[in-house]
């Protein structure tokens, strides 16, 4: 679905990530774990096309993102940006229906097609009821349900998320999480997600790839590079795995102070 | 589902031909209003003998010259307005308006400089116009990075924002110091210039092309302004191609205000609420608000110049005095209601 190819990212003199030679399949979905300031965002805006790598590129499909007609692009991929400022009082629903653009060519109005797809990803996020909502009045947590359920309605295989987590309850995370696991394995989506709970993201994921910060990198099936000893070094805190169940808890080991 | 995008539709037509009814009313209003008024009864009369070329009432000639001040002063008010609309857009900001990034202030320039050298009024008209060019160019030289065109759009528009206001208060300082060396026989209609005036404004083609043409970009992009309005940069990844529509919403907002300032002086307010009023009321929907606001922008700036030249009649008062003594209550109260 998406791949890299010797892609490296500079920020001013620092090299974040050399030489990243990565492939992501269809109905994959992939964790992005590092520390602040590792190069997640700046990798995951690459991956959208909202910044030009320093080197290398990357491929969409088989073509290089930068071959891809932007609206053509719009319908393969959808990206969830990390945070949002709403200057204007848009309705929810306006909200959503606005990413179906790409499907609009040069029609001036929505169609029912739109709105139908619209109140479906809104359901999905819970917030049908939301729908005649101003964006600006909303809390945190329901903007982002919101800006995930913009994304649901765009309709794309591949799913570029900057913490889709943020902000959500608990109960929420838990769904929200829980349905992009369940696109990828029966919808055959694709997708890539930054996340700092590392439980959630190991729970939710078949793939992880690791940032160092420094230019290093390190990607493999979950099994293969969430373990202790890896995360430790790449998080630069040493990590407890607790099995409970089926289901793997990852604790930061207390500072002996 | 299957009524919405018809509902959508019928409101957006139902709002619009209502505004143009009242656009309408208002210029048979403002041609009824004077010194001497015409009932309504003599007005089809009046127009129709217009119509066939000859002007031979008093009626029909009074009729014709408020019929043109008044399409002046409509064509200047919507022009504003939908600037203002897209200079909202472009900045994300509702609170900027056609003159924050010194568009106007290059035009006052060049409008007081000619004004001071006594030149003919033409002179001043393309003195100005190419006041507000220059300003533009400079702004589009040193605020490039924001007007970038290409896929890769990063950061908003912070840079051509701050260019602007830099640039603005630069010719204020010029418009000053044009006004503190003027001679005392000058400095009224400088001043007149200034505060926007429609009395000497004769009727043009040019405007309304220019309207025509920015209203033609604006529908056609009206989408796009959604998406780019709600969401910044990352419109891009719903195939919008940011660079080119805010080199776009920048040129043909600075022609718009270009063009009203030469035509009238710099009229304040009426590009800063009249698209504030109409967001209010349709929604910020670009779809509508940007024909919504061309026609009520048009429409008040008429309704405020025909109250400008009878209020204390015989003087009359330049309109851009009345626009801001509306305009900053109404402005006021609205951001009150808002804020509760």
């Amino acid at each position: 679905m998406i791949s890299t190819h010797n892609l490296s990212l500079n920020i001013g003199q620092r090299k974040l990530i050399a030489d990243l030679n990565w492939r992501v399949r269809d109905g994959e979905c992939w964790s992005v774990i590092g520390r602040n300031g590792a190069g997640k965002s700046t990798l995951l805006r690459t991956l959208a096309g909202l910044r030009t790598p320093d080197a290398g590129r990357v491929d969409i499909g088989d073509r290089p993102i930068a071959d891809w007609p932007l609206a053509e692009l719009a319908r393969q991929r959808a990206f969830l940006a990390q945070s949002r400022s709403d200057a204007f009082s848009y309705s929810v629903i306006e909200t959503v229906l606005s990413a179906r653009h790409p499907y609009h060519g040069n029609r001036y109005w929505e169609d029912s097609d739109d709105h139908a797809a619209a109140i479906k990803a809104l359901e999905a996020m819970e917030v049908a009821d939301l729908a005649e909502r101003d964006v600006r009045t909303l809390s945190g947590g329901e903007r982002q349900r919101v800006a995930i359920a913009a994304m649901l309605a765009q309709d794309t295989p591949l799913l570029l998320l900057d913490e889709p987590a943020n902000a959500l309850d608990l109960a929420h995370q838990v769904s929200v999480m829980g349905l992009l696991a369940r696109l990828c394995r029966e919808q055959a989506k694709t997708a890539v997600m930054i996340g700092h709970d590392l439980t959630l993201a190991h729970g939710v994921s078949t793939h992880a790839l690791l940032l160092m910060g420094d230019g290093r990198w390190l990607a493999g099936t979950t099994a293969e590079v969430m373990r202790a000893d890896i995360l430790g070094e790449y998080l630069g805190h040493p990590i407890d795995i607790i099995q409970h169940g089926k289901r793997s808890i990852f604790i930061p080991k207390e500072d002996i102070a | 589902m299957h009524s919405f995008s018809r509902n959508l539709r019928q409101r957006a037509t139902v709002i619009l031909i209502g505004l143009a009814l009242l656009a309408l009313a208002s210029l048979v209003f403002s041609g009824m209003t004077g010194s001497v008024s015409i009932p309504l009864s003599d007005i089809p009369a009046a127009v129709n003998e217009l119509l066939h070329g000859q002007s031979t009432t008093l009626a029909s000639t009074l009729v014709e010259l408020r019929v043109s001040r008044a399409t002046t002063a409509f064509v200047t008010g919507a022009s504003l307005s939908l600037a203002g609309v897209m200079m909202q857009a472009l900045l994300r900001n509702p609170l900027a308006d056609p003159y924050v990034l010194g568009i106007s202030g290059g035009a006052s320039v060049g409008a007081l400089a000619a004004l001071l050298f006594m030149c003919a009024a033409w002179v001043v008209d393309a003195s100005a116009f190419a006041g507000a060019v220059i300003v533009s160019m400079m702004l589009y030289l040193l605020a490039r990075r924001d007007l970038r065109g290409g896929t890769a759009a990063e950061g908003g528009t912070s840079t051509l924002l701050l260019t602007g206001a830099i640039l603005l208060s630069a010719c204020m300082a010029l418009v000053t110091l044009m006004l503190s060396i003027a001679p005392e026989s000058r400095l009224r209609s400088m001043v007149f210039w200034m505060i926007g005036d429609l009395s000497g404004a004769p009727l043009r083609w040019l405007p309304w092309i220019v309207l025509g043409g920015a209203l033609a970009f604006a529908l056609r992009n009206a989408r796009a302004m959604n998406v780019m309005a709600l969401h910044a940069e990352a419109a891009s990844t719903l195939g919008i191609r940011i660079g080119a529509l805010r080199k776009g919403l920048f040129f043909i907002s600075g022609l718009l205000t270009a063009s009203a300032v030469t035509n009238a002086g710099s009229i304040g307010f009426v590009g800063l609420i009249v698209p504030h009023a109409c967001r209010f009321a349709v929604g910020p929907d670009h779809r509508v608000l940007i024909p919504a606001a061309a026609l009520a922008g048009g429409t008040f700036l008429l309704l405020a110049d025909t109250l400008a030249r009878t209020i204390i009649a015989p003087q009359q008062l330049p309109v851009g005095v009345v626009t801001a003594l509306i305009g900053a209550p109404v402005f006021l109260y609205q951001l009150h209601r808002l804020r509760k």
